[in-house]
C-alpha cells in the first residue's frame, strides 16, 4: 500500500491540493486580508464514481475542485466567504468579501479569537492506487459483479466510487493543519422478480472493498428475499445487521453536541450523566481507531480528542467546540465544525463497543423474530423521546426456530432509539459500516427485543 | 465563457465522442442565519466550473473541472471520452436519445429586487428584529432566522447545435421557534420547517411574508403545544394545510412518476417506483377531482423547477401527469423518452452544479387548485383534524407506504376549529390516500411552495422543487401512527 506525499497526479491528470500549494495559497491570503485574525481552510477534490443498473453502466462521472474559504475576524465580528477560484484577483476579492460581510454584523461578546497553533497526531488514510484508480479498472470490476449476478439470473444495480481529498487549515496566529485521505466505495442492490438483496462497503483503501464477497452475500439475500410472505405488524424480536444499526444509530449522536444539549435541542438535554440505555452500551468517539476516517482536527484546528460518550448505558460526556467549551465550562474536545455555524459540534468517528456474538448465533438463538438488511428513508418523529419511522429494505427475513424461513414484504417502524438501546441483548464484534442515513461508523449487529413496526408495504 | 464551453465541446467530439454538451456555471450564494440574538452564520459563497456530458462508443461519459483554462477544459473534455469508452464495456446496447431541435436562446428568471444588492445589514436587521419578537414568549428557548440567496448563470452547449444562456435567482426565507420544557421539545416554523420558503425570484419574496407580524403567533404556539392534547390514532378525515399538501405531493407523486425510478436506474439509491408502464393510462392514482400537472414555464409561475430549458436543452414543458385522478404522464429525459417510445422529453433533466450530470428531476409538480377557502373546507367538516406544517416525512423506496408527522394539529369538531393537537402524524398507502381526496381549496388558497433539499444520485445531488398546493381534505385516513406503542 504505497503512500504518495508528493502531487497526486496521474496520466489523466487528476489532482489534489499538497501542503506546500495550500500554504502557498495561504501566504497569499495573509497578502491581501486586512481583518485582525484571518483563517483559510482549503479543500480539494479528485474522485470518480462509477454507476450501474439493469446490468448496464449508465452514468459514469468524475470531478476536481479546489476551493479556498477564508474566514475574516474584526471588532468581535466574523464572517466567511469561500471561491474556487485562486488566481490573485480570486483570492484578493474573497478576503474582502469575508471581511465586508463581518464588518456588517452586530459585535458578538462571545466570539473568541482564533486558536493559537496545535499539534496533532498524524494518521495516514492516503493510498496512490485508490487516489488513481482507473475508469477501466472500475468498469472490470463492475462487470464481475454483474457477471456474478447473472449466473443466478439476477439484476445488479450499485456503484463504484474512489478518489482522494485534501483538506489545510491555517490561520493568522500560525496554525497549520493538514490532512489527506482516498475513499471507496462498492455498493451493489441484485434483485430477483420479486425480491432484492443488498450490500455495501465503504474504506480508504479499494483493495479492502472485496467487491465478489459483497456480490456474493448480495446474490445469496436477493435470492432468499424473493417470493416475500407479509407479516403484521407487531413488536418482534430483530437482528439488524450491522447497516441497520448504523442508520438508526446516526441520528442519535448529533445529539451529543454540546450546544446542542445546551441550547436545548438534544434530546440529551437535561439527561447528562443518567443511565439512558442497557448496561452493555458502550460508545466513544475515536478519530484514531483504525477503522476510521477523516482529519485528526476539527473545523478550527483542534485537535480531535478520544471522548468517552456512553459506558454502561450512561451518557457519560459530550463533545465540544471551543466557544461551547467556554461556556459550558468544559475542555475544547475538537469536535467542532467550521465557523461561523449554527450547529456547535458533533462526534463524527464513532466506535461501539459490541459483543462476541455471530450474526448465525443470534438467527440460532431466535425462536421467531426478523433479519433486517437495511432501512430506508429514516426520520425523526419526535426529538426527545428519539422516535424514529423509517422502512425496511432490500433483505428483510422471517425467522422461526433459530432458522431463516423466508423473505417478509417490508415494514415501517416506530421506535424510540433510546428505548432501542436498553432492549439489546446479543451484538457481534464491530465493523466499519456504511449505510445510507449516516456517516460511516465503527458498530456491531444487534440483536434487540420488541422493536415496534407499525404498518406493512406491498412488496 | 462560452468560448471555454465551446473549446470543450470540439474537444469532446474530436476526441471520438458521438454526442456532446457541455456546461458551463458560474453559482453565487449568501447565507444569514440568527440565533437568540446572534448571527449564527454569515457566509458567501461562489464556484465556477465545467462540466462535460458524452457519448462515445454508444454509452455515457462525464467529467467536470473548476480549471476554467484551456489546459483544464481539454482534460476534462478527454477525461469524459476516456470515462464513456470505459463505460462502453459494460453496456447492453448503445444509448438512444429522443430526438430534440436546436436552440440558441437566452432567459433570465423573475427577480423584482436582487437579493445580493440588499444590504446585509438590513437583513439581519429584520431577522434580529424578528428573533426578538419570538423570545418575549415566555417559554421559547430558542428563536431561528436564515435568509438563502443563491444566483446560477449557466451557458449551455450541445453537438446539435444549442447555445443556451440562463440566469436564475433563488430566495429562501424562514424562521423557526422552539420550545423545551419536561420531556418535550415542541417547534413552529414559519412559512414552513425546513428553511421556510424558497422561490425562484428575488428579495421581494421577503417583503410578501410579513416575518415580522407572524412571529408572535408562531411563538405562542410552540409554546401553547406543551399543554395540547396528543393527536388521538385511529382512522379519522383530515385537512392537510397547503405546504404540508406540497410535500405530500413530493413524496407520493413527484417521486414515483421519474422514468429513470421506473426503468431502474435509481435502483440502488433512491429506490425504484410502483408506477409501471403497465400502469400509464390504466391506474386510478387519485379521485376524480385531482389533477396534476409538470409545469416548469415561467406562466405557472417562480417555482424552485421554473426555467426555460432543462440541462439537456429541452424547452421547459407543461405536461399532465394526473388527469381526473387517471395517471397519464411520467417525468422522462431525452433517454428515458425513447426507451418507452415518446417522441420527445418532457424536459425534466436538471443538475445540481457543474460538477453533476443532469437527472430527471421534478420541475414544478402542483395539484391544480378547486374552491373554497380553508375555512370553507372547515366549516364543511363535522369531525376531522386540521394538521399544519411538516415535522417529518417517510416513505418507502417503491413509493407506497408513507408516514407524515407535523408541527401541530387542531381538532375540527361540527365545522369549528377546536382545541390544539400536539404530535400530529397520518399514513397510508399513496393511491389509496389519494382515492380519499374529496376537497381542494380554491386559487385564493394555492400557493407555489418551494421544496429545496431533494436528494437523488450518486454522487448525491441536492435539487429545489416546486409544488403548487392547497389546502385538502382526506376521508378515513389512519393518524396518530406514529406514536401508537
Amino acid at each position: 500500500m504505497a503512500r504518495a506525499k508528493k502531487v497526486h497526479t496521474s496520466a489523466n491528470d487528476k489532482m489534489i491540493l499538497t501542503r506546500q500549494r495550500a500554504k502557498e495559497i495561504f501566504d497569499k491570503v495573509v497578502k491581501y486580508s486586512t481583518a485582525e485574525q484571518t483563517e483559510a481552510f482549503i479543500t480539494s477534490t479528485s474522485a470518480a464514481l462509477t454507476r450501474f443498473a439493469n446490468n448496464t453502466i449508465h452514468q459514469n462521472v468524475a470531478e476536481e475542485e479546489t476551493t479556498l474559504s477564508v474566514r475574516a475576524l474584526v471588532d468581535r465580528r466574523t464572517a466567511r466567504a469561500s471561491t474556487n477560484r485562486l488566481d490573485e484577483a480570486s483570492i484578493r476579492q474573497v478576503c474582502e468579501a469575508a471581511l465586508a460581510l463581518a464588518r456588517l454584523q452586530p459585535p458578538n461578546e462571545d466570539l473568541l479569537p482564533l486558536p493559537l497553533p496545535q499539534t496533532y497526531r498524524s494518521v495516514e488514510r492516503f493510498y496512490s492506487s485508490t487516489a488513481e484508480l482507473s475508469p477501466k479498472a472500475r468498469a472490470e470490476t463492475v462487470a464481475a459483479a454483474i457477471r456474478r449476478a447473472a449466473k443466478d439470473g439476477l439484476t445488479a444495480a450499485g456503484v463504484y466510487s474512489s478518489g482522494a481529498s485534501s483538506m489545510a487549515l491555517f490561520n493568522s496566529r500560525g496554525l497549520e493543519a493538514f490532512h489527506e485521505e482516498t475513499l471507496s466505495e462498492f455498493s451493489l442492490t441484485l434483485m430477483s422478480q420479486s425480491g432484492s438483496g443488498w450490500a455495501k462497503k465503504t474504506s480508504p483503501h479499494h483493495l479492502e472493498l472485496d467487491p465478489e464477497v459483497l456480490a456474493d452475500r448480495a446474490a445469496a439475500k436477493a435470492l432468499e428475499a424473493s417470493e416475500p410472505r407479509e407479516v403484521t405488524p407487531d413488536k418482534y424480536t430483530v437482528i439488524l445487521e450491522p447497516s441497520a444499526v448504523l442508520d438508526l444509530i446516526g441520528f442519535l449522536f448529533f445529539d451529543f453536541g454540546g450546544l446542542a444539549v445546551h441550547e436545548g435541542r438534544s434530546c440529551l438535554s437535561g439527561r447528562v450523566g443518567q443511565k439512558l440505555f442497557g448496561d452493555n452500551i458502550y460508545a466513544r468517539d475515536d478519530v484514531f481507531h483504525p477503522l476510521q476516517s477523516g482529519p485528526p482536527f476539527d473545523g478550527e484546528g483542534i485537535p480531535r480528542r478520544r471522548v468517552s460518550l456512553v459506558e454502561r448505558g450512561v451518557v457519560t460526556n459530550l463533545v465540544y467546540a471551543r466557544s461551547t467549551a467556554k461556556k459550558m465550562g468544559q475542555e475544547p474536545t475538537g469536535h467542532g465544525f467550521p465557523l461561523p455555524n449554527e450547529y456547535g459540534e458533533a462526534p463524527m468517528n464513532i466506535v461501539m463497543e459490541g459483543g462476541r456474538a455471530s450474526l448465525d448465533e443470534m438467527i440460532r438463538s431466535t425462536p421467531r423474530g426478523l433479519l433486517v438488511t437495511r432501512f430506508w428513508y429514516i426520520r425523526e418523529v419526535d426529538p426527545y423521546q428519539k422516535i424514529l419511522t423509517g422502512m425496511t429494505r432490500d433483505g428483510l427475513f422471517w425467522i422461526e426456530d433459530g432458522k431463516i424461513q423466508h423473505g417478509v414484504k417490508n415494514l415501517r417502524f416506530n421506535q424510540s432509539v433510546i428505548e432501542m438501546l436498553g432492549q439489546v441483548e446479543m451484538m457481534s464484534p464491530p465493523q466499519r459500516t456504511a449505510g445510507e442515513e449516516s456517516f460511516e461508523m465503527v458498530v456491531p449487529a444487534m440483536k434487540i427485543r420488541e422493536f415496534n413496526f407499525s404498518s406493512a408495504t406491498k412488496y | 465563457m462560452k468560448e471555454l464551453a465551446q473549446r470543450a465541446l470540439d474537444t469532446a467530439l474530436a476526441r471520438g465522442s458521438s454526442y456532446a454538451d457541455v456546461r458551463i456555471l458560474g453559482v453565487r450564494q449568501r447565507y444569514l442565519a440568527t440565533k437568540n440574538g446572534q448571527i449564527s452564520q454569515a457566509r458567501e459563497y461562489e464556484s465556477y466550473g465545467l462540466g462535460v456530458r458524452v457519448i462515445a462508443s454508444g454509452a455515457w461519459g462525464f467529467a467536470s473541472t473548476d480549471r476554467l483554462t484551456a489546459e483544464g477544459v481539454d482534460a476534462a473534455a478527454g477525461r469524459a471520452v476516456e470515462i464513456a469508452l470505459a463505460s462502453a464495456l459494460v453496456k447492453q446496447e448503445d444509448v438512444q436519445l429522443a430526438p430534440e431541435q436546436e436552440f440558441v436562446d437566452e432567459w433570465q428568471g423573475p427577480c423584482s429586487i436582487d437579493p445580493f444588492s440588499v444590504p446585509v445589514s438590513s437583513c439581519l436587521d429584520l431577522m434580529l428584529k424578528v428573533d426578538a419578537e419570538i423570545r418575549k414568549v415566555q417559554g421559547v428557548t430558542l428563536a431561528e432566522n436564515q435568509m438563502d440567496f443563491r444566483r446560477v448563470e449557466q451557458v449551455f452547449l450541445s453537438s446539435i447545435g444549442s447555445e443556451i444562456r440562463q440566469v436564475k435567482t433563488q430566495t429562501g426565507v424562514g424562521f423557526v421557534a422552539t420550545s423545551f420544557a419536561g420531556n418535550e421539545i415542541q417547534r413552529r416554523s414559519y412559512p414552513n420547517s425546513f428553511g421556510g420558503q424558497y422561490q425562484t425570484k428575488g428579495y421581494e419574496l421577503v417583503g410578501e411574508l410579513d416575518l415580522l407580524g407572524h412571529a408572535p403567533q408562531i411563538a405562542e404556539e410552540a409554546v401553547a403545544l406543551h399543554s395540547a392534547d396528543q393527536c388521538p390514532a385511529g382512522v379519522r378525515d383530515i385537512i392537510l394545510g397547503g405546504s404540508q399538501v406540497a410535500l405530500q405531493i413530493h413524496e407520493s407523486i413527484g417521486h414515483p412518476i421519474e422514468l429513470d425510478r421506473v426503468l431502474g436506474t435509481e435502483a440502488n439509491f433512491a429506490g425504484m417506483s410502483f408506477l409501471t408502464l403497465d400502469k400509464l393510462n390504466q391506474l386510478k392514482y387519485a379521485s376524480d377531482i385531482v389533477s396534476v400537472v409538470a409545469d416548469a414555464t415561467a406562466s405557472h409561475g417562480p417555482g424552485l423547477g421554473t426555467f426555460a430549458y432543462d440541462d439537456e436543452g429541452v424547452p421547459a414543458q407543461r405536461s399532465l401527469i394526473i388527469e381526473n385522478g387517471r395517471f397519464v404522464g411520467y417525468l422522462t429525459s431525452r433517454e428515458t423518452a425513447a426507451a418507452i417510445g415518446n417522441s420527445r422529453s418532457s424536459g425534466t433533466m436538471r443538475a445540481e452544479s457543474w460538477n453533476r450530470i443532469p437527472l430527471i428531476r421534478m420541475t414544478n409538480v402542483s395539484l391544480l387548485p378547486g374552491r373554497g377557502r380553508l375555512e370553507d373546507l372547515i366549516a364543511d367538516t363535522d369531525d376531522g383534524i386540521y394538521m399544519e406544517t411538516n415535522r417529518s416525512w417517510s416513505i418507502d423506496d417503491r413509493r407506497y407506504n408513507f408516514q407524515f408527522g407535523t408541527e401541530i394539529g387542531w381538532e375540527i369538531k361540527g365545522g369549528k376549529r377546536g382545541r390544539m393537537l400536539k404530535n400530529p402524524s397520518y399514513g397510508g398507502i399513496t393511491t389509496d390516500f389519494w382515492n380519499s381526496c374529496d376537497v381542494i381549496s380554491g386559487p385564493e388558497e394555492w400557493v407555489l411552495w418551494g421544496t429545496p433539499n431533494c436528494g437523488k444520485g450518486q454522487p448525491m445531488q441536492t435539487m429545489g422543487t416546486g409544488h403548487g398546493a392547497a389546502p385538502a381534505r382526506f376521508r378515513k385516513v389512519h393518524v396518530g401512527v406514529a406514536y401508537r406503542a
